[in-house]
């Protein structure tokens, strides 16, 4: 469904392209999705897919917020048609958990606080897994490389490298010592609680 | 006896549980404002003015209103009432009535069906102006005091003038060995959060308005949207969605959320906008450019005699903050060093820029840097170690300053001594090779502003507390999450006086119609109001608990103690006696009726009773320290930080990551500061800004960002939250006086002017004075000063005499 609802009595800019029905693959699922061509794959997940688990900074490539994950690479899908995306797999942050939990990345980003106000965090998830998922063993260096195209305004970066290495450590099945400053904690951290806003 | 849950030790405090946001941050859930939609909203697009500054005399919109899928259109004259920030500073209109002030200032809106159809009918709205002369820097609104950019104002296109003297400033020259004098320049910067603002509002069917923003001051949008749109309070509420990053850049009720609220109420619809890169740049109210003279006295072992300190801010189009900013210029400099005599004089003018505000540290960050370069300039001509020298002459804990600031914990000295030590200091400072040197500062910044913008009797902040029988407990405030961690600090503070884990909590927050006004994240203020109230709701709670249990089990309500979920006597150390929090609460209930507390926290009163003593008292102070290590390019004049640290005293750190994460993301941003972040305009180009974009500003990319070695001191306050401080602002102002200084450690000269950027760095090594800085100060006829007798003094705080200067500031 368009969040854009429908005109009111009258019909939608002329000059319009017709729009295109495409079939994206999506966190591993087949969705059939309508679309003005023009539209970037940023818009589409957003806006016609209601996945607004990614964000946007600038919409002109540079910042990295969008970033998802296209055939394991991370992409700008601000930049990025969706038409383009016909027969490729994509995915966002709504598709690195699964049944079993979270991501270790996601885990490792929540104990380490490498999320602050958590709007990079779904670009730095995508463009990590990227990483992570060709290189399970990167360096400091690697790391800091790979991310230089995201920006985050609040962390200073050190978290985020530090939760990175952390999930690398775990996703190779190798025990981590508990986040700090929860030592006394008895391992893992508690689960967090909700937070509601107006309805 | 059951312990004090308010002393250590602590069961969550000062731990790093996840936060109460923090997996829906990862997964992508937390909704800020721009994922929200509804069916049959509107997209706005606002029509901005190009030119700086003009008259408007025509604005034809029928090509706009004609366009297929274009539902409304305004302009300024369906919101003819102002509005702004401060109650004295009500100069701004949802859309330009009368005149346009710089490029990017809002003159007409659009709602159509989709974002396409409202950008393009916003494009073809046709505007006819009229120029005026426009005015783009400090020193050319003092030279042209016409044409006026506002009918208010001290006079001209000076917008405030402020003249304070706190003791004799001339006696204290007189009894100073030494008297130096430099000027600095700091050019403006601005927020860059990485969410660009965005705004959703709602009619709904009674007829009653819903606004979900990217605000970090709900409580002030309230005010704002009830006054423009003419609708009582109760018949409006604003949601503060979490902000993606707000850093002071959400704080002042904007343009856009009111064109968006005013279309809901005129369409029926909802209408949602979403600002782009560009548009965030033009709201701005960021770090004003601001010039400054610091004139100060020392000893030969560089204590102070005497200080006054002048500063001209560039204060853009608008009010904003701006009155508040100009004092915060000169409030905070006696807070951390010894100051017997001090002087002020701060003037603000208007310009046709995007207005200035409060950027983190908000009007400090500026003569802090002019101070501390200056502190260290007077320690190189005496031969004095920086640091020793500022350790001799430390503001005491408990005391108060000459400008009535009352001190309670002060843990600079200790957080000089751990970043001298970590960095090994002493062994670096003028010994490492040409092109490295190591460079130290030191802050303080308000845990909280002592009175609130609308000066009244009433809390800064309320909490609400919940329980219920199945021993959940929800907790109301109106605070804002703006990434800093305030959903969990609000409820760690009531976990940890109900010994309960934070999955036991639900927060609400951020909403006017349902929680309790906190006044918002700006100030530092958060943990410190907050806190207290939650604290304060969670111990009555505890109370109402105690009491009950303690009439059930005959068990005295000293002896019980709540911990990990349950209600234990403490005389019982088998634990067997113990019950859930749950079957507590249900004893309460059937004793009391419905559970629930309320909380609220007024800041204590400040000592200083003369004109503009409210900006600078706070119920406590934060202090940082900091040393970094740079590279310095004599070939390119490129600066590199190796190294940063930074030592901050928290008073108590609640949540360690937390905190430790604050202080990093302080760190980065001030170092983006120091370096290269700059608000530039093209004064020859109309007023142009000259790169609005995330490219072209620039930032530290994770390429940039040294490492930072960050140590907490925990010294208590008697104010705070189980004496929490701030740790939100403070640990960034340091940042730009210690590249500064190190780059002089490294090069042997002095760039008195942010950012340090490469061209800076060699036209100081080209220079005869091996500086690179502003040159002077102007003479600026000043208002008669307000004279005010110090402490030392036997003053009461109030002042004694105006006094007029002929011949205006002494320059």
């Amino acid at each position: 469904m368009s969040p854009h609802g429908n005109a009111a009595g009258k019909p939608a800019a002329q000059k319009r392209a017709k729009k295109v029905t495409l079939t994206l693959r999506v966190n591993g699922e087949d969705h059939e999705v309508l679309f003005a061509p023009h539209k970037t794959l940023l818009e589409v997940l957003r806006e016609e897919m209601g996945l607004t688990g990614t964000k946007h900074g600038c919409e002109l490539g540079e910042c990295g917020t969008c970033t998802v994950v296209v055939d394991g690479e991370p992409m700008l899908s601000c930049l990025m048609l969706a038409v383009e995306c016909d027969g490729r797999e994509i995915t966002t942050v709504e598709g690195l958990s699964t049944a079993k939990g979270p991501h270790p990345l996601q885990e490792a980003f929540a104990d380490l606080n490498a999320a602050q106000c958590g709007y990079c965090t779904p670009g730095f998830l995508c463009a990590s897994k990227a990483l992570l998922d060709r290189n399970p063993s990167p360096t400091r260096e690697q790391i800091r490389d790979d991310l230089a195209g995201n920006l985050c305004r609040c962390t200073g970066y050190a978290k985020i490298f530090e939760a990175v290495e952390r999930a690398a450590a775990v996703m190779r099945g190798e025990p981590v010592p508990p986040p700090p400053g929860n030592e006394d904690l008895g391992g893992a951290a508690p689960a967090q609680g909700e937070v509601t806003r107006g309805a | 006896m059951a312990p004090d849950p308010k002393q250590p030790p602590f069961k969550t405090v000062g731990k790093s549980p996840r936060k109460v946001d923090g997996m829906a941050k990862v997964t992508g859930a937390t909704k800020f404002a721009d994922d929200l939609s509804m069916p049959r909203m509107l997209h706005c697009k606002l029509h901005r003015s190009h030119v700086a500054h003009a008259k408007i005399l025509a604005i034809d919109t029928s090509e706009a209103e004609a366009m297929p899928g274009v539902v409304a259109v305004i302009t300024g004259k369906t919101m003819p009432i102002p509005f702004g920030i401060l109650p004295v500073s009500q100069d701004e209109h949802a859309l330009c009535v009368d005149l346009v002030r710089f490029v990017g200032d809002p003159v007409a809106a659009v709602a159509a069906v989709d974002e396409e159809t409202a950008f393009e009918a916003a494009l073809k709205i046709k505007v006819t102006y009229e120029p005026r002369k426009p005015i783009f820097s400090a020193e050319a609104a003092l030279e042209n005091p016409e044409p006026r950019l506002h009918e208010y104002g001290d006079e001209g296109n000076v917008h405030k003038k402020i003249s304070m003297e706190f003791g004799d400033v001339e006696q204290g020259f007189a009894e100073a060995d030494e008297v130096f004098e430099d000027t600095f320049f700091f050019e403006g910067n601005t927020h860059l959060p990485m969410e660009q603002h965005a705004t959703l509002a709602w009619r709904d069917p009674d007829g009653k308005l819903t606004v979900w923003s990217s605000t970090q001051t709900p409580h002030y949008l309230h005010r704002a949207m009830s006054k423009v749109l003419e609708m009582p309070p109760s018949r409006v509420r604003i949601v503060a969605c979490p902000n993606g990053g707000g850093f002071g850049g959400k704080s002042d009720p904007f343009n856009h959320e009111i064109v968006v609220g005013k279309l809901a109420m005129l369409t029926n619809r909802p209408v949602k906008i979403a600002l782009t890169r560009e548009e965030v740049f033009y709201c701005h109210r960021g770090r004003h450019p601001v010039l400054m003279h610091f004139k100060t006295g020392v000893k030969k072992d560089g204590s102070i005699t005497s200080m006054a300190c002048k500063t001209l801010l560039d204060g853009g189009a608008y009010g904003s903050y701006g009155v508040a900013s100009t004092y915060y210029t000169g409030a905070l400099q006696t807070v951390t060093y010894k100051v017997p005599h001090y002087r002020f004089d701060g003037v603000r003018c208007f310009t046709n820029k995007p207005p200035c505000g409060p950027k983190r540290g908000h009007g400090t960050p500026q003569p802090r840097f002019g101070l501390e370069v200056q502190l260290d300039k007077i320690a190189d001509r005496l031969g004095l170690d920086p640091a020793e020298m500022r350790l001799r002459t430390l503001q005491p804990a408990n005391s108060v300053t000459a400008n009535y600031l009352k001190i309670g914990s002060m843990g600079l000295g200790e957080c000089i001594r751990k970043v001298v030590e970590a960095s090994g200091w002493k062994d670096k400072r003028g010994k490492l090779p040409r092109g490295r040197g190591v460079g130290l500062a030191c802050s303080s910044y308000i845990s909280g502003a002592g009175l609130p913008i609308y000066w009244n009797a009433l809390p800064h902040s309320g909490v609400q507390l919940k329980i219920d029988r199945g021993g959940g407990v929800t907790v109301f405030c109106g605070e804002t999450e703006i990434g800093q961690g305030s959903d969990t600090v609000l409820a760690l503070c009531v976990a940890e006086v109900l010994g309960l884990d934070l999955l036991d909590l639900r927060v609400v927050v951020a909403d006017t119609d349902l929680t309790p006004v906190d006044l918002g994240s700006y100030s530092s203020r958060v943990t410190m109001m907050m806190g207290n109230a939650a604290v304060q709701a969670a111990e009555r709670a505890r109370e109402l608990i105690a009491k009950a249990v303690s009439e059930k089990t005959k068990v005295p309500v000293a002896q019980l103690e709540f911990a990990a979920g349950r209600v234990f006597d403490v005389s019982d150390p088998t634990g067997k006696t113990s019950m859930s929090f749950a079957e507590a609460a249900v004893i309460a209930e059937a004793k009391w009726g419905t559970l629930g507390t309320v909380g609220s926290y007024t800041p204590p009163p400040s000592p200083g009773r003369y004109r503009g003593a409210g900006v600078g008292p706070s119920p406590a102070y934060s202090y940082s320290a900091a040393v970094v290590e740079v590279e310095a390019s004599e070939d390119t004049g490129m600066v590199q930080v190796k190294k940063v640290w930074v030592a901050h005293d928290i008073g108590r750190a609640l949540h360690k990551a937390m905190t430790i994460g604050q202080v990093e993301g302080g760190v980065y941003m001030g170092l983006g500061e120091a370096l290269m972040e700059e608000m530039t305009y093209r004064g020859n180009r109309f007023g142009v800004h000259k790169f609005p974009s995330m490219l072209e500003y620039k930032s530290l990319t994770t390429m940039e960002m040294p490492e930072v070695e960050t140590f907490l001191v925990e010294d208590p306050d008697p104010n705070g939250p189980f004496g929490a401080k701030e740790v939100g602002q403070g640990p960034l102002l340091p940042m730009m006086p210690a590249v500064a200084n190190a780059v002089y450690d490294a090069l042997g000269v002095r760039v008195d002017e942010i950012p340090v950027s490469p061209e800076k760095v060699l036209r100081a090594l080209a220079a005869k004075d091996r500086r690179y800085g502003p040159k002077g100060f102007p003479v600026i006829p000043m208002p008669p000063v307000t004279k005010v007798l110090t402490p030392a003094q036997g003053g009461t705080g109030r002042a004694t005499e105006h006094e007029t200067q002929a011949g205006g500031v002494r320059s």
